[in-house]
């Protein structure tokens, strides 16, 4: 195991009722880097990713981060420690403004300290949403939300952030859009983790890729040494 | 014309009143969907808290607040923290069972404690009227209760959205899990925000304590015109408890005027089911 990783999952198993979604999960994030996890629907990628966060209690298994043990616990620790997720749906604060949203991203008494300096930060990457700062945020768009998601979980200032299907729904120009800022903010060392169903997209922007079927991942290695046909056929079970 | 004008003021001012009796109830409702079924009770659970400590120390009923405000906090904190936040879930019966069910045993409690007989706070503001002309009067206490519900309805909304803790309430109301994300513990914002609901009961029973007098069952009458007030506003919204306690206020005013006083609360609720036909969702809330 390499010690540079942020990230270390071993053996997860997670249950919903008599349902197991999670079987057996391995994975290890290495700092500084962007990981796909790619699968279909159902494939239990979102439920490693509100896993990760607290949302669910694992069955079984570890999740180290930066060397702590974080499995079961509640998810508003799991911000305070470093983790963002930008969950499936965007879920912005739909009442809120599009400023009282970002606010709403630095409540832990750690990011209220920089707030100002990450909102700066924030609107530097996505100019749009200071255009609309005073707007609410369901008077944006899909790609603004989404913009808004990721932006918010930029004020907690996190050293992980998580970005669960980002892609759904947004046409290609935002999509591609959105790519380019995610990697932007790679670049200032914060590890990024995107969970996508588009294939083509997440082995080209991620350094190292798992596929998931079925609850369990099934291939996993360099983003640029994976063939596509073969991750294909892994993302399908065939 | 000179003898409308009476009605119409002093309704003005009662909702005013009502709006403060509603402003819990809507600030429940708005951010945990909780129908607080116990809040006229716990309304006059601090008119009682009031007159205990009147009866010990002399005091007017204005100051006796400040003990009350943060006994309110605490009640309404713990209610939510250990009661109500073990029953929240998917569906609304639990909860509401659960307010029931305090509410039969605050009436109770109190019947036990004070007796049924009718009490007031006295107050020498309670019997002062202001002359505007020879037909107009301001019955002074009104005027009181509408400034302070006016007061509260401001800072309350001051807090929910100028305050890490007022928006992380709103947050909350909006999406629970995205909440959570953020950092915010939500089970404690819950109490929290019940304790804040509780401090608005606790000017309102006061208030009503002063305006009116009160027995133990009059909880439910309260709970009422909060009820009322609510829908007619629109659920969850600061702007619309003020409108909504105006309108239910000059509906009853002007309707006790032109029928009877008998007649008030019928014609009061009335209107509340024209308001429902016309506009469901009340005045300010949202449409689903």
């Amino acid at each position: 195991m390499s010690t540079n990783n942020i990230l270390t999952i071993q053996g997860l198993n997670v249950h919903y009722k008599d349902l197991q979604a999670l079987w057996d999960v391995s994975l290890e994030l290495e700092e500084g880097k962007i990981v796909s996890i790619i699968g279909a629907n159902g494939s239990g990628k979102s439920t490693l990713m509100t896993s990760i966060v607290g949302l669910n209690t694992p069955t079984s298994g570890t999740i180290d981060f930066q060397g702590e043990p974080i499995q079961g616990l509640p998810p508003h620790l799991a911000v305070e420690r470093g983790i963002a997720l930008v969950p499936e749906g965007r879920r912005v604060f739909a009442r809120l403004s599009v400023y009282e949203n970002l606010m709403m991203g630095a409540y832990t008494s750690k990011a209220r300290q920089n707030k100002d300096i990450m909102l700066e930060k924030v609107y530097d990457f996505f100019p749009r949403l200071k255009e609309r700062q005073n707007q609410a945020a369901n008077s944006l768009s899909g790609g603004e939300q989404q913009m808004l998601a990721i932006g918010r979980a930029l004020m907690s200032e996190p050293r992980l952030i998580l970005c669960d299907e980002i892609s759904l729904g947004l046409a290609p120009v935002i999509i591609k859009e959105i790519y380019k800022r995610l990697k932007k903010i790679n670049e200032e060392g914060i590890t990024i983790v995107l969970v996508e169903q588009d294939v083509k997209r997440s082995l080209k922007a991620a350094d190292y890729s798992y596929v998931m079927l079925e609850g369990k991942i099934v291939l996993q290695g360099e983003a640029a040494s994976l063939d596509e046909d073969e991750v294909k056929k892994a993302y399908f079970g065939i | 014309m000179e003898s409308l004008a009476q009605p119409i003021l002093n309704g003005i001012l009662l909702g005013g009143l009502y709006a403060i009796i509603a402003l819990g109830m809507t600030t429940m409702f708005g951010i945990v969907k909780l129908v607080n079924l116990a809040h006229g009770d716990l309304m006059i659970l601090s008119g009682y808290f009031s007159l205990a400590i009147i009866a010990q120390f002399d005091i007017n009923p204005f100051w006796s607040l400040i003990g009350i405000i943060p006994i309110m906090f605490v009640i309404g904190f713990v209610i939510q923290k250990y009661l109500l936040n073990r029953v929240l879930g998917s569906e609304m019966e639990p909860p509401l069972l659960v307010a029931f069910g305090l509410s039969i045993i605050i009436q109770n409690l109190l019947l036990l404690v004070f007796t049924p007989d009718a009490q007031s706070l006295k107050s020498s503001i309670s019997v002062q009227t202001i002359k505007l002309t020879e037909y107009l009067n301001v019955p002074l206490i009104y005027l009181v209760d509408f400034l302070i519900g006016c007061s509260v309805i401001f800072l309350l909304s001051l807090f929910f959205n100028k305050t890490y803790i007022g928006r992380a309430i709103r947050s909350a109301s909006d999406d629970v899990i995205a909440a959570q994300l953020m950092g915010v513990d939500t089970k404690n914002i819950f109490a929290i925000a019940m304790g804040i609901a509780m401090i608005t009961a606790a000017i309102a029973g006061v208030l009503v304590g002063t305006t009116f007098s009160f027995y133990p069952h009059t909880g439910a009458q309260y709970l009422l015109i909060a009820f009322g007030v609510v829908i007619i506003g629109g659920l969850g919204s600061m702007k619309g408890v003020l409108l909504g306690g105006i309108i239910l206020a000059e509906a009853q005013l002007l309707g006790a005027h032109f029928t009877s006083p008998g007649y008030q609360q019928l014609i009061g609720y009335l209107v509340l089911l024209i308001v429902l036909r016309i506009r469901p969702q009340g005045f300010f809330g949202q449409a689903h």
